[in-house]
């Protein structure tokens, strides 16, 4: 096997055995920084599928991530007030059931997605760069005047969720439940780029032309690849807003989309561990270079300006030579 | 609602709309030149900000402040653009927007170590305070119509650059084909830096000018930039004409967005239920207003490419 | 009249002042092959571009096995069989020989909403590749990224993809541009016996190709069909000879 694979193995077995060590050490916060790198590879994953296989540059994934914290914060906040969502011709109760939670954020994750593809990718380039940014800043103010939710404060969550059979209060076990969502879409990702879809969608983005030439509709492939990505960031944004137990705004604001497609470029775009390798040296950053400065963002963005202009393929692209894996 | 109310609020909308076209014009501008999109260009409307509020809390000249937040920002643009963003035009969009986000996190970060968090405040100067009385009875901030007849007068500007100079005839040339540019004898690179440096001061002459009606903060920016955004696909890229027009659409938008759609939903409903769903819609107004020009003119009002 | 399988009627173009198309009226009979000639600028590729799909023209029909398709979109008329090749190579450089003609493939089996199964393993899209590469001799190359392929190897690669298409028409946008007198004479011989699968709408520059595989020559000069008829009418056309072929033609 090839470095790629090999340097993707240490990747994850550090994500198994850095958290092992943290509940035997009993680090518990270690385990919620690893948690929170999880959950951010899981949403620069989803990314990954519209940008990496797709080429489509979207500057608004935090709706995604947003929608998805706030299908969560709404039905948990419902079942913990014991008021209804919708009590009008039928009856939505809130709930505090993951697996349930995880439908509602993936589903209206992905119509938004398939909102914000519909318009969207009637342009390309840098207007499509353009649009989705200012979607994006659509969701977030009406986030904050919306007052039903929490507006500008958001909305906080007592207890965390459920998940049947598990302890979800304890860090290991949500640790787990979030690890175990990451490798299944890293799962779905490798089986995608190698499927009829993905040939299709890699061929949309080199060659528009010969894909409307052989009979399929590029947009449409672009548009089923940004609502898969949008509801695989989507479930990202629930597993946050839990590991929090709070959603806000914030996870909307057009910062955290920047976040998210960082993530896929420091580590490397298009590349299966890519968004992994990223959100981990993110986290890692942000808790070493924030406990000495500040102003750490200034290192974030010189190191990403690195990346940019002098290390093409991200840290994965580094370590294992250039050029794009093949699909 | 009265007349006079709606024709106050008319005054703002094109006071917002011809400060958004200061930040539009550049962007497109340097879309149209160099092809590249800058996200960086909150950072430089920032920038002038800054550099107006430091000046005239030394000097008490609001003149030289204007005149700080211009070469401040154009130097920064320089700056920026001799040792980053050349190196981005042949690049594609997708590292344009991530080295320019990088930038954007050096921009902010860098502001707050030099200034602190806290936001620093800029005094309209004491020429333009008070009001006046404008024909119809209508008392208006002189301030802010300062500022609608510097942002037409800009507007005016930038089409005599355009339509008169030979940097204007340079610009369009670029514009349309950029080996025949070069035939030209033209310098390309230091046309590049010369149009990034304009777009540059452009967009920290309106952080300057908006500095005394808001507060002078870090990330006052990006917000500006993603309306600016707003205002490009509706006015179509690289046309400063569709710029003007965009601007002025979005700004007369929100404006009475926000005072029309409460209004408008307290037919419907009762009046502390309209005020909060009026304002959470008028919040999205102007992206409506971009998602209609998508669905009927994808290119923009004014616009050919994509 | 012998039914055909693809034509135009009266397509009318403009781009502003300049007027690409003046009523063009073309037809592509069973088992021909169908070149259009004439000198740059004649309105060929705004020819191609609206039967093909990517360009709607101001007034006239497109007609495709019997159904006016003039306001269907490039994708629709691809599945009905239509298959082009590009003047510039439209492939994915970063694919393999074998990914570019399994996308055609693909296309023709209009079943791309499959998201976890392996592309590669499938039987049929296999078949149909193969079959292609073979036909065009690529069957060695199939493993090769398409970016080490030579522009000859590239040309073919065209073809290939477009015969993946159940194709019922070819449309050919200079398949000989930029080969040697060795690869263009192979790729004379290649389409020669292609003319049996589907009819072929040439569009070339090269006349030793034209001559030699055309059974009809349609003239275009300035956006107007000036002539149409068989090679040894075209030759002997002293208004062609005058517009196009010249003297020492």
């Amino acid at each position: 096997m090839n470095r790629e694979w090999l340097l993707n193995a240490a990747l994850l077995a550090g994500l198994v055995v850095v958290p092992g060590w943290a509940v035997w050490a009993d680090e518990p916060f270690t385990i919620m920084l690893a948690t929170r790198a999880v959950i951010f590879a899981l949403a620069a994953a989803g990314l990954n599928i519209a940008l990496g296989l797709g080429g489509l540059v979207s500057l608004g994934h935090a709706v995604f991530f947003g929608i998805g914290g706030y299908a969560m914060g709404v039905l948990a906040s419902h079942a913990q007030n014991y008021t209804p969502l919708y009590d009008g011709v039928f009856t939505i109760q809130g709930t505090k059931s993951m697996p349930v939670i995880w439908l509602a954020a993936a589903v209206t994750s992905g119509l938004a997605a398939w909102l914000i593809g519909v318009l969207s990718l009637r342009t390309s380039g840098a207007y499509f760069i353009m649009i989705t940014l200012a979607f994006g800043q659509m969701a977030y103010f009406f986030a904050i005047s919306w007052p039903a939710y929490g507006g500008e404060d958001g909305l906080s969550i007592y207890v965390r969720n459920g998940f049947p059979g598990l302890n979800t209060l304890d860090p290991i076990q949500f640790y787990g439940l979030c690890l175990a969502w990451l490798c299944l879409v890293l799962w779905g990702y490798a089986r995608l780029r190698r499927s009829p879809f993905g040939l299709a969608l890699d061929s949309a983005r080199q060659v528009p032309d010969r894909v409307r030439a052989v009979g399929l509709d590029p947009r449409r492939l672009q548009l089923v690849a940004l609502v898969l990505s949008g509801a695989v960031t989507g479930l990202a944004g629930a597993l946050f807003a839990d590991l929090n137990r709070f959603v806000s705004p914030s996870m909307l604001s057009w910062q955290m989309s920047g976040e998210i497609i960082v993530f896929v470029i420091i580590g490397g775009v298009a590349r299966l561990f890519g968004p992994v390798a990223g959100a981990v040296f993110y986290v890692m950053m942000e808790h070493w270079l924030g406990g000495i400065s500040d102003y750490w963002q200034i290192f974030l963005g010189l190191v990403l300006l690195a990346v940019v202009l002098f290390g093409r393929g991200g840290l994965i692209g580094m370590i294992c030579g250039k050029g794009r894996p093949d699909a | 609602m009265s007349p006079i109310l709606l024709a106050e609020q008319i005054l703002n909308g094109l006071q917002s709309g011809v400060m958004l076209f200061l930040m539009a014009a550049g962007l497109t501008l340097i879309f149209g030149v160099m092809g590249l999109i800058n996200l960086a260009h909150g950072s430089l409307y920032m920038v002038g900000a800054f550099a107006a509020a430091a000046v005239a809390g030394a000097t008490g000249s609001f003149l030289l402040a204007l005149i700080a937040a211009l070469a401040a920002a154009a130097a920064a643009g320089a700056m920026v653009e001799l040792l980053v963003i050349r190196r981005l035009y042949a690049r594609d969009h997708l590292d344009q927007v991530l080295a320019t986000f990088a930038l954007i996190l050096i921009f902010s970060e860098g502001t707050r170590w030099l200034f602190g968090s806290f936001p620093l405040y800029l005094d309209i100067p004491p020429w333009l305070a008070g009001t006046v009385m404008l024909p119809g009875g209508i008392e208006y901030a002189a301030y802010r119509l300062a500022l609608i007849g510097a942002g037409l007068a800009v507007a005016a500007g930038l089409w005599w650059m355009n339509a008169r100079t030979r940097l204007g005839i340079q610009i369009r040339a670029g514009e349309n084909d950029r080996e025949m540019i070069a035939a030209l004898g033209v310098d390309i690179s230091k046309l590049y830096t010369l149009v990034f440096a304009i777009g540059a001061a452009l967009a920290g002459l309106a952080g300057a000018l908006v500095g005394p009606i808001q507060s002078v903060q870090i990330g006052m920016g990006e917000p500006v930039l993603i309306l600016a955004f707003v205002v490009i696909v509706i006015g179509g890229i690289g046309s400063v004409r569709g710029a003007l027009v965009g601007g002025l659409l979005v700004g007369l938008t929100d404006t009475l967005g926000r005072l029309l759609l409460p209004e408008l939903f307290k037919l419907v409903t009762d009046a502390s239920g309209a005020a909060t769903i009026g304002s959470a819609f008028a919040s999205m107004a102007i992206y409506i207003l971009m998602a209609g020009v998508l669905i009927w003119k994808p290119t923009g009002l004014f616009g050919a490419r994509a | 009249m012998p039914d055909s399988v693809l034509s135009t009627h009266e397509l009318h173009k403009a781009f502003g002042a300049l007027r690409a198309s003046e009523g063009i009226s073309i037809r592509l009979l069973h088992g021909e092959i169908h070149a259009i000639i004439g000198p740059n600028g004649a309105g060929k590729s705004t020819l191609i571009a609206q039967i093909c799909g990517s360009l709607r023209p101001d007034s006239g029909r497109v007609t495709f096995l019997g159904r006016d398709v003039t306001a269907l979109p490039t994708e629709a008329r691809a599945r009905m069989g239509l298959a082009r090749t590009f003047q510039t190579s439209a492939l994915a450089m970063d694919q393999t020989v074998m990914q570019n003609v399994l996308l055609g493939a693909l296309g023709a089996s209009g079943r791309p909403w499959r998201f976890l199964s392996r592309v590669a393993r499938d039987a049929g899209l296999r078949d149909t590749a193969e079959a292609a590469l073979l036909e065009t001799g690529l069957q060695d190359l199939a493993r090769l990224r398409t970016a080490e392929l030579s522009h000859g190897q590239r040309r073919q690669l065209e073809v290939a993809v477009a015969l993946t298409q159940a194709p019922r028409a070819f449309v050919m946008d200079e398949p000989m541009a930029g080969l040697g007198a060795e690869g263009s004479r192979h790729l004379t011989g290649f389409l020669d016996r292609l003319r049996t699968r589907a009819p072929i709408l040439l569009v070339e520059h090269d006349m030793d190709a034209v001559f030699a595989l055309a059974d009809r020559i349609t003239v275009l000069v300035y956006g107007r069909v000036i002539a149409t008829g068989s090679v040894e009418d075209i030759r002997a056309d002293p208004l062609v000879r005058d517009a196009y072929l010249g003297d020492g033609a």
